[in-house]
């Protein structure tokens, strides 16, 4: 690993000002950034630990009903928190569906928001990846890509973002909330992250020394509480990242679907927010017919970057099972392996 | 530079100078306190062999910046026993086989008694396996491991009732 400077920020008007250095990152819990450091896909000059600031680690309950969590909330005591579990069960099914215990101990909100994808190409000094080396070329396009994007990748990078708690996130509309040299400022997560294009080095819509502070969930879409679910597939049932994932949400009335929430997870650079779909839901009657339409419209763009056709069908197949699942009603108790396809009260197959 | 942090392990107060910023809790046990309990397997946050208790919860010390855990309690596999009274899940470990070479052991006994202390799993044997799966063994002792984190629990909470009656 490279060495660097440390330094502990006190506030985050200190953590802000020390970034401005070329080659500053924040440290949080660094569970990604350590790793990436260890294998040299991450060499940063000075790290500005913004664990110590006080004050960023609280959830409160917002006067709309939603929720303020702050960024150094670690994912395991939010996963557990009440009030995310009564409003938005489907965001504590997506984190415990995440990682291991350990981690989820250590990983805070705001880094699982700016986790880096898990491309091996990335990881490997020794490959040409555009992303960690603008310009260098995509040895994963023509690699092993089988667990590659199947929405809106480029001839640039076909890297997926593997975070589970932002899927759900982006279906409930979150606001990221950044402080920086210029002020406050927020953004929706959806808007937050960017497609590869011909830049897959810039990730997200921070601006250079710019820290995620918290992150909102509006009041709005707790309404979907009864009837909400996040599945995910994965290689082997625990500890593991998505194939593919879906956060389904629906409010139902009187035997209608009155709105519903559709992302998927392990597809695309970003959670992927899919509007089409839940369009072709909003006023119909929840339905197997209806859900596999659903499903069309939410790949109607999928396209292979690889050897992942197989992910378009998966895909499909999981949005119609996770609002199988959101229908038939939030769990009482999260099931016992969470998000899992295979868990023993994840109801049959659509 | 040199660092100067304060950590409490295994209930002794240690002050401890860092010549290097990049030392992580795991090599700083291992290789300048002695406390090689703790493991080295993947050194990436994949095997969990490396699993300790900070200010209780468990964690993964290849991962955690020493430097960005000062002040912090630490607890250790060298911490658990009481003199020659072993912790209630090494006796366990050691009733139900749950372990075969021994490399995994110190990890997955600290991650059982931080899965234990979460309260989350219960009597459930998959909520058990669930809660146990940032630990490899690749002797593959995951079934007696299962039984002696089920044995361990039922324990624990039995002489915590009669702790608080």
């Amino acid at each position: 690993m490279k060495t660097f400077e440390y330094i502990r920020a006190k506030s985050v008007s200190a953590a802000v000002a020390a970034s401005v250095a070329p080659g500053a990152a924040y440290l949080a819990a660094g569970t990604n950034l350590l790793d990436l450091m260890k294998g040299g896909a991450a060499r940063p000059d000075r790290l500005i630990d913004i664990t110590h600031i006080p004050g960023l680690d609280r959830i409160e309950r917002l006067p709309d009903g939603g929720l303020h969590i702050g960024a150094l909330v670690r994912n395991a005591d939010l996963a557990r928190h009440s009030d995310l579990l009564q409003a938005y069960p489907a965001v504590a099914e997506a984190l415990l569906s995440g990682a291991s215990g350990q981690l989820r101990n250590m990983a805070t909100v705001g880094g699982n928001l700016l986790q880096r994808t898990r491309c091996s190409y990335f990881y490997d000094v020794a490959s040409a990846c555009n992303k960690r080396e603008p310009g260098s070329g995509c040895d994963a396009r023509h690699g092993e890509n089988r667990l590659h994007a199947i929405l809106g990748w480029s001839e640039s990078c076909i890297a997926t973002h593997p975070s589970d708690f932002c899927v759900p996130l982006v279906a409930f509309d979150a606001i990221v909330e950044i402080e920086g040299d210029k002020g406050k400022r927020e953004i929706p997560l959806e808007d937050f992250y960017r497609l590869p294009g011909d830049a897959p080095e810039q990730e997200t819509a921070l601006a250079p020394g710019e820290m995620i502070v918290a992150l909102r969930v509006p009041g709005a879409s707790a309404a979907f509480f009864k009837h909400e679910r996040y599945l995910k597939v994965r290689e082997r049932t625990s500890y593991a990242f998505a194939v593919v994932s879906a956060a389904a949400a629906l409010q139902l009335e009187d035997g209608v679907i009155r709105q519903a929430r559709l992302a998927l997870g392990g597809v695309a650079a970003k959670p992927w927010r899919a509007r089409a779909a839940e369009e072709t839901l909003a006023g119909a009657q929840p339905s197997e017919a209806n859900y596999r339409r659903a499903a069309e419209a939410a790949l109607a763009n999928a396209k292979a970057s690889g050897d992942n056709a197989f992910k378009i069908e998966l895909a499909r197949r999981i949005v119609a099972r996770a609002l199988t699942l959101a229908s038939a009603g939030t769990p009482e108790h999260l099931p016992a392996l969470p998000a899992s396809p295979f868990s023993s009260n994840i109801g049959s197959a659509p | 530079m040199p660092f100067s942090i304060t950590l409490t392990v295994n209930g002794e107060k240690r002050n401890i100078e860092l010549d290097d910023p990049r030392v992580t809790l795991l090599d700083l046990l291992r290789e300048r306190l002695d406390l090689t309990g703790a493991k080295k397997g993947c050194d990436r946050g994949q095997c969990g062999a490396c699993t300790i208790l900070a200010d209780g919860k468990r964690i993964n010390s290849c991962l955690a910046l020493a430097l960005s855990y000062d002040g912090a309690e630490l607890l250790t596999i060298e911490g658990v026993a009481q003199r020659d009274s072993l912790h209630p899940v090494q006796a366990a470990f050691i009733a139900h086989d749950g372990f075969q070479c021994g490399f995994c052991t110190p990890g997955q006994i600290m991650s059982a008694i931080g899965l234990i202390q979460e309260g989350q799993a219960g009597d459930d044997p998959e909520r058990i396996r669930e809660g146990m799966s940032g630990n490899l063994c690749r002797c593959g002792a995951y079934a007696g491991i299962t039984e002696a984190v089920l044995e361990a629990q039922k324990i624990l909470v039995e002489k915590n009732q009669r702790d608080a009656a």
